[in-house]
């Protein structure tokens, strides 16, 4: 598998080794047609890649394969592999879904705290982990919250109401949530489009800030938020993968013509 | 460029639109007179139950058992037989409701079955209750031989509420945003964990109400516990569930004949002396209070579980 796929990522110049890599993957909903149709692309480790593509092109059903959140809705069907550090197959049916979770964190598109106190929040990952030990949960709960920029913010009211947040500090605190289990895969699923332009940067900061401690993989709705966050970036396009390859190739000199319209504004 | 509107049309434009707009003035003053129908009935029966009824309402009268004598006649017996059925119901609907409501909702496979099951149990909760009392006669009176007790009726009106309880489960977990499952499911948790710490916990406020209406539906039910036979005289209490030799809890209770507050409001209408028809207002009376009592307390818990769950 590993020779198979290392052709491919010198081809299109990756210079880092993959942490996780769809192999020929295919996903289809229900008994429909394909959503996303042969995708391989291999994401880099502590990088972040970022999935552009007009609205309906599958990066977004993508991104979902890489935590089988497409398990939880009935007759959707995978094909193909989607393999970590080159070994576990998360999509193989062999393989619980709760284990790929356990490894692979998410943030949503709308922040969605629980209903709970901002360090239940957090500790949530590390109770249903089976963590008890108060003393662990505090280092740990206040060590995301560090990680997320949002410790001085709510130092003082750590058992106030998650809902009390601004939307911002809520999108932030779903990334301490994810963070507190040391996650090996972050996905971000249109982190910022509910929130304002402040809020927006503070989260992308937050990002940069984590590129030496977790890969991820985000969805943008935003070539410009592609081009300012992200390592690497994968044009999607009617759930096919167009072209992968660093930002700056993709920004500046693209191989594909879709790539090329699509970057320059012809349609999208 | 716009063309002005001919003088004309101005005034036609006028007109339909006062025209419309009486409608819907005509349409508010037809609403606001059904309501004030529902209300002026809904206190013109209070008002009657209180003014015959609650003369009556003293300590002796509640803590008398019946008698043929009107003066010393008491609600005693009645209020503790609805009590213990009410007990039995609730113990056996609610557990048995919220776990086939969790399952439906959030374990079953969504399909035709699915939606089969979901028709009935909608359906089953505007079954008329008679019918249910026609049901225990045969199942837990004759099959089960189960007698005229406090247990059979309280299996009756269980069946009653059960489907309630299911519906108001199921709607009240349908509420929660998938966002906030989802949000479980992608930190690890199991479906059970996300049912426990989320669902259930979200959801409780509503799912509480729900069961409180449903009971206090059932408190009032007269027709099932005829047809099971519930005695209309009766002077004597159940055994006591605690006993003062070994091994202290006993539940001879549970087989008990009984009757209830509807049933001896019933027995006390029928009778010919007059001086029993201010009794059974007060029967009434007192039957009232016990369901807005239950109502009160079901806004109460609402709003205390809800506090602070928002989304």
């Amino acid at each position: 598998m590993v020779s198979e796929t290392s052709g491919h990522r010198s081809q299109s110049g990756i210079a880092h080794k993959a942490k996780v890599e769809a192999v020929n993957l295919s996903f289809y909903y229900g008994g429909s047609k394909a959503a996303i149709k042969n995708v391989s692309l291999a994401i880099p480790e502590k990088q972040i890649t970022a999935l552009i593509g007009p609205s309906g092109c599958g990066k977004t059903t993508l991104l979902r394969c890489f935590n089988r959140m497409h398990d939880l809705y009935d007759n959707n069907r995978y094909e193909g592999k989607i393999l970590l550090d080159s070994t576990v197959n998360l999509i193989s049916t062999k393989i619980d879904p709760i284990e790929v979770r356990m490894r692979v964190g998410m943030v949503f598109q709308r922040p969605n705290p629980f209903p709970k106190s901002i360090y239940e929040n957090v500790a949530y990952g590390l109770r249903i982990r089976g963590e008890s030990r108060r003393r662990v949960i505090d280092q740990k709960v206040e060590q995301s919250l560090q990680q997320a920029a949002l410790w001085n913010e709510v130092k003082d009211r750590l058992n106030d109401q998650a809902y009390d947040l601004s939307g911002g500090q809520q999108q932030r605190l779903c990334i301490a949530r994810a963070l507190a289990t040391d996650p090996e895969l972050i996905l971000f699923d249109e982190p910022t489009s509910a929130l304002d332009p402040i809020a927006t940067a503070n989260v992308e900061q937050l990002m940069l800030q984590l590129k030496d401690k977790v890969t991820m993989l985000v969805v943008t709705h935003s070539m410009q938020q592609a081009a300012r966050i992200s390592d690497y970036t994968a044009f999607m396009y009617l759930g096919e993968l167009v072209e992968f390859d660093q930002t700056s190739k993709i920004f500046s000199a693209p191989a594909q013509e879709k790539t090329r319209d699509y970057i320059g504004g012809r349609f999208g | 460029m716009a063309i002005a509107l001919p003088e004309q049309g101005l005034i036609a434009l006028r007109k339909s639109v006062s025209r419309r707009q009486l409608y819907s003035n005509l349409f508010a003053i037809v609403g606001l007179i059904s309501i004030l129908v529902a209300l002026v009935v809904l206190v013109a029966l209070i008002i009657h139950l209180l003014s015959q009824g609650l003369t009556s309402i003293d300590w002796q009268f509640l803590t008398s058992p019946a008698s043929s004598d009107a003066e010393e006649a008491g609600v005693f017996i009645a209020l503790v037989g609805s009590g213990l059925v009410m007990l039995v119901t609730t113990t056996l609907a609610v557990p048995v409701g919220i776990a086939a409501g969790i399952y439906l909702e959030e374990y079953a496979r969504k399909g035709w079955l699915a939606d089969l099951i979901e028709i009935n149990v909608t359906n089953l909760a505007g079954v008329p209750s008679i019918v249910y009392g026609l049901l225990a006669l045969g199942l837990f009176k004759y099959a089960l031989n189960l007698g005229e007790s406090i247990i059979t009726a309280g299996l009756t009106l269980a069946l009653l509420v059960l489907p309630v309880v299911i519906v108001t489960t199921r709607e009240a977990m349908r509420a929660i945003p998938s966002s906030l499952r989802e949000a479980a499911y992608a930190l690890g948790a199991s479906k059970w964990r996300m049912v426990k710490d989320h669902i259930l916990p979200y959801s409780m406020g509503s799912i509480l109400t729900g069961i409180i209406i449903g009971l206090s539906r059932a408190i009032g039910e007269t027709a099932p516990l005829v047809t099971i036979g519930a005695l209309t005289f009766i002077t004597f209490l159940p055994d006591s569930p605690i006993q003062p030799t070994f091994p202290f809890i006993s539940f001879s209770w549970l087989l008990s004949p009984f009757t209830v507050l509807p049933i001896q409001m019933f027995s006390w209408v029928s009778r010919p002396d007059l001086a029993f028809e201010a009794k059974a207002a007060a029967a009434g009376a007192v039957l009232l209070a016990l369901t807005l009592l239950m109502n009160g307390f079901a806004s109460f818990l609402r709003y205390r579980l809800r506090k602070g769950i928002k989304w």
